[in-house]
C-alpha cells in the first residue's frame, strides 16, 4: 500500500471488551476531520473501523486479548490518505479461505453473520491482510 | 461504555414503524428483533424500521434484522427501512439486503408506498 509522509499519527491499544470499537470510530473519526473528509467518507471509516475491530475481537482468540490500531494521516503537503492497521496476535486466518457471503445462502443459514470483511472491502479504497499463526494485521485505508 | 438502542413502536392499523436510537450492535439488534417478533405474533405483517435516530451498525446487529427478514418472508410479509445514513444505507446495498427489504428515504415515502 502506497505511502506518502506521515502527517499525523495516533496509536491505541484496546482491550477486546464489547463496544471498545467505538473508542476507535472515534479516534478515526477525529483524524478524518482533521484531514476535511466529507461526512460520507467519515462514516464508511467508522463502519469500517468499526468491522475491523469486532473481526479481531470475535475471531483472532488472541492471548493477550489486545488488538493495536495505528492511524496515519498521510500526504505530501497536505492530508491525502488515512491509513488504518489494526493488529492482533490471535491464531490468524487464511483470508483465501473465507467464504463470501450471500444474502440468497445467508437468509436460509442458521448463521446470518460472517459480513465484516466484505462490508471493509466495500467501504475503503484499499484493504490489505496479512495473517500467519502469530497474528492477523488488517491495513486500510481512504483518500480524501 | 455506549447507551442501549431505544426501541419504541408504533402501530397505525396495516404498518408497524418500529423507531431506534442508538447503536445497533448485537444487543441493540436483539432488541429489534423482540419488538418485531411482539408485532408478528400480533398478526402484524408489515414492519417498517425507520433508523433516523441510528448513526452507527456492525455486522452482528445486522444479522439479526437478516433474521427479522428471514422471518418476515415466511408469513409472507414485509419489512422495509427509511431514513437510513447514506453509509449504512450503502452498507445494506453491499450486502444485498436491499433486494429483501424496500429501503425508503423518510418516513413520508415508506407509508406511501407501503400503503400504495
Amino acid at each position: 500500500m502506497a505511502r506518502g509522509a506521515v502527517l499525523r499519527e495516533v496509536t491505541l491499544t484496546l482491550p477486546m471488551l464489547p463496544d471498545m470499537e467505538i473508542a476507535a470510530s472515534k479516534t478515526a473519526t477525529a483524524l478524518a476531520e482533521f484531514m476535511e473528509m466529507s461526512s460520507d467518507k467519515i462514516d464508511e471509516v467508522r463502519m469500517a473501523v468499526v468491522e475491523a475491530c469486532i473481526n479481531s475481537f470475535e475471531h483472532s482468540h488472541a492471548g493477550d486479548q489486545k488488538v493495536q490500531i495505528e492511524f496515519a494521516v498521510l500526504g505530501d503537503s497536505k492530508p491525502e490518505k488515512l491509513q488504518i492497521t489494526i493488529t492482533d496476535t490471535g491464531i490468524g486466518f487464511s483470508p483465501d479461505d473465507v467464504e463470501e457471503p450471500i444474502i440468497e445462502e445467508k437468509l436460509k443459514a442458521a448463521s446470518k453473520r460472517g459480513w465484516g470483511l466484505k462490508i471493509i472491502k466495500g467501504l475503503m479504497d484499499e484493504v490489505e491482510i496479512r495473517s500467519g499463526a502469530t497474528g492477523t494485521t488488517v491495513v486500510m485505508s481512504k483518500s480524501r | 461504555m455506549t447507551e442501549m438502542l431505544k426501541v419504541n413502536v408504533d402501530r397505525r392499523g396495516g404498518l408497524a414503524v418500529i423507531y431506534t436510537e442508538g447503536y445497533i450492535n448485537n444487543q441493540g439488534g436483539e432488541e429489534i428483533a423482540r419488538a418485531a417478533y411482539d408485532l408478528i405474533s400480533d398478526d402484524e405483517k408489515n414492519l417498517l424500521l425507520n433508523l433516523k435516530g441510528t448513526k452507527i451498525v456492525n455486522s452482528i446487529g445486522i444479522s439479526i434484522l437478516i433474521e427479522i427478514i428471514e422471518k418476515m418472508l415466511e408469513i409472507d410479509g414485509r419489512l422495509s427501512f427509511c431514513c437510513l445514513t447514506p453509509t449504512i444505507e450503502k452498507t445494506f446495498h453491499i450486502m444485498g439486503l436491499a433486494q429483501y427489504a424496500q429501503i425508503f428515504p423518510d418516513e413520508e415515502s415508506a407509508v406511501s408506498g407501503l400503503s400504495a
